[in-house]
């Protein structure tokens, strides 16, 4: 199981194909992610990396959130994630997942807040049919109308659709389909919507229901020279250069 | 320009490499080639009617084509920049003072006319622009 990424969703838009059909897409930006942090079975009894994505101002981090980077050597993320891997799927503290990552053709899942809709009534959030329009109806033409029966249980049952907030939910859309990458920009060009409004972070993963290509990189499709940290984190990172190239080639 | 505009922007940029998109407006009469997959092979189509409204949203882009087929009113909406539309021509220019030409769905033969727009200006200043 490789890693996910955090993305940043652009918008969207169309692209042409060859033949004439047109696609719509939803772009989304990888910024900057980097490993932050890599869980271990001896230590935290579980393998994952957590990822980091965006910029912040160290000013507008606490104490022990610089700490956290600083061990890392990375700049201040934004936005932090972590991701189950397999063992062998665990990548050096520093380094940048590319577009690359995803090929053309895969399926993924992405995940993240819907658009919040605020306090939405019955009609929109479950499309109850409102009352009628004429026919004595009177104040009440949107709303729900009955929420139970008698004396006989003499209480609304739980989970009854009512009013309430509509929206700002996770959720996650799968199997999407992969039609671009740019990995000189960062960009992933999926096709469809994705949950959330513009410039809202996402998780994307490879599909769950649908077996990865052979051709995507293990454990990660990473920049070559993720060089922007200090001395220390240089052998890693130089040991892990030459992986990384080979992924791409293959 | 933010990303989404820069990158559409890259994809007219391509798509439009290979075919002039020609200057047209509401009102003009248009000849446009589109692209027929017919099993195997492919082949033009040409479609020639009025253009009454264009709609200008970068890729999504479009603009309408209405003609008089066997007496029956026909409207067929182009992507602008689609690659099945191999080629646009401006036959005839009109003089109008919509933007949208709907109200030519409701009127034939006669009624339907629109005025040829002339150029006046001398040649060498309607070469400038």
């Amino acid at each position: 199981m490789r890693t996910g990424v955090i993305a940043r969703k652009v918008g969207m838009t169309r692209l042409f194909q060859e033949d004439g059909r047109h696609v719509p897409v939803t772009v989304l930006q990888l910024d900057n992610v980097q490993v932050v942090a890599r869980r271990e079975v001896d230590r935290d009894g579980y393998v994952a990396v957590q990822l980091g994505a965006g910029a912040a101002k160290p000013k507008n981090l606490t104490k022990p959130e610089r700490g956290h980077f600083a061990k890392a050597e990375v700049e201040p993320k934004a936005q932090l994630v972590e991701f189950r891997v397999t063992e062998d799927a665990l990548l050096d503290v520093g380094s940048e997942i590319s577009a690359d990552h995803y090929v053309v053709g895969q399926m993924v899942d992405v995940s993240g807040h819907t658009q919040g809709k605020g306090f939405a009534g019955a009609m929109k959030r479950w499309g109850f049919a409102g009352l009628r329009a004429t026919h004595g109806v009177s104040v009440s033409h949107r709303s729900h109308g009955s929420t139970g029966q008698r004396q006989d249980p003499g209480k609304v049952f739980k989970n009854k659709k009512m009013a309430g907030h509509m929206g700002d939910r996770q959720r996650t859309q799968q199997n999407l389909e992969v039609v671009l990458t740019d990995a000189d920009r960062g960009l992933i060009f999926i096709k469809g919507s994705v949950p959330g409004h513009k410039g809202t972070w996402l998780t994307v993963k490879d599909a769950m229901k649908v077996s990865r290509p052979a051709e995507a990189p293990y454990p990660a499709g990473l920049k070559a020279a993720a060089t922007n940290n200090a001395a220390p984190a240089e052998t890693p990172v130089q040991a892990e250069a030459p992986e990384a190239a080979e992924n791409q080639e293959g | 320009m933010n990303l989404i505009q820069t990158i559409e922007a890259e994809q007219i940029a391509k798509l439009t490499a290979d075919k002039k998109i020609p200057e047209f407006r509401p009102g003009d009469t248009l000849k446009v080639g589109v692209r027929v997959v017919e099993g195997e092979r492919t082949r033009i189509q040409n479609y020639e009617g009025v253009c009454i409204a264009r709609s200008n949203k970068g890729m999504g882009s479009n603009f309408t084509v209405r003609k008089m087929s066997f007496g029956e009113g026909v409207e067929r909406v182009f992507p602008l920049y689609s690659p099945n539309v191999e080629s646009i021509d401006v036959v005839r220019k009109g003089v109008v003072r919509r933007a949208k030409l709907y109200y030519l769905r409701g009127r034939t033969g006669k009624r339907a006319r629109i005025a040829e727009r002339r150029d006046n200006r001398p040649a060498s200043e309607a070469a400038k622009g």
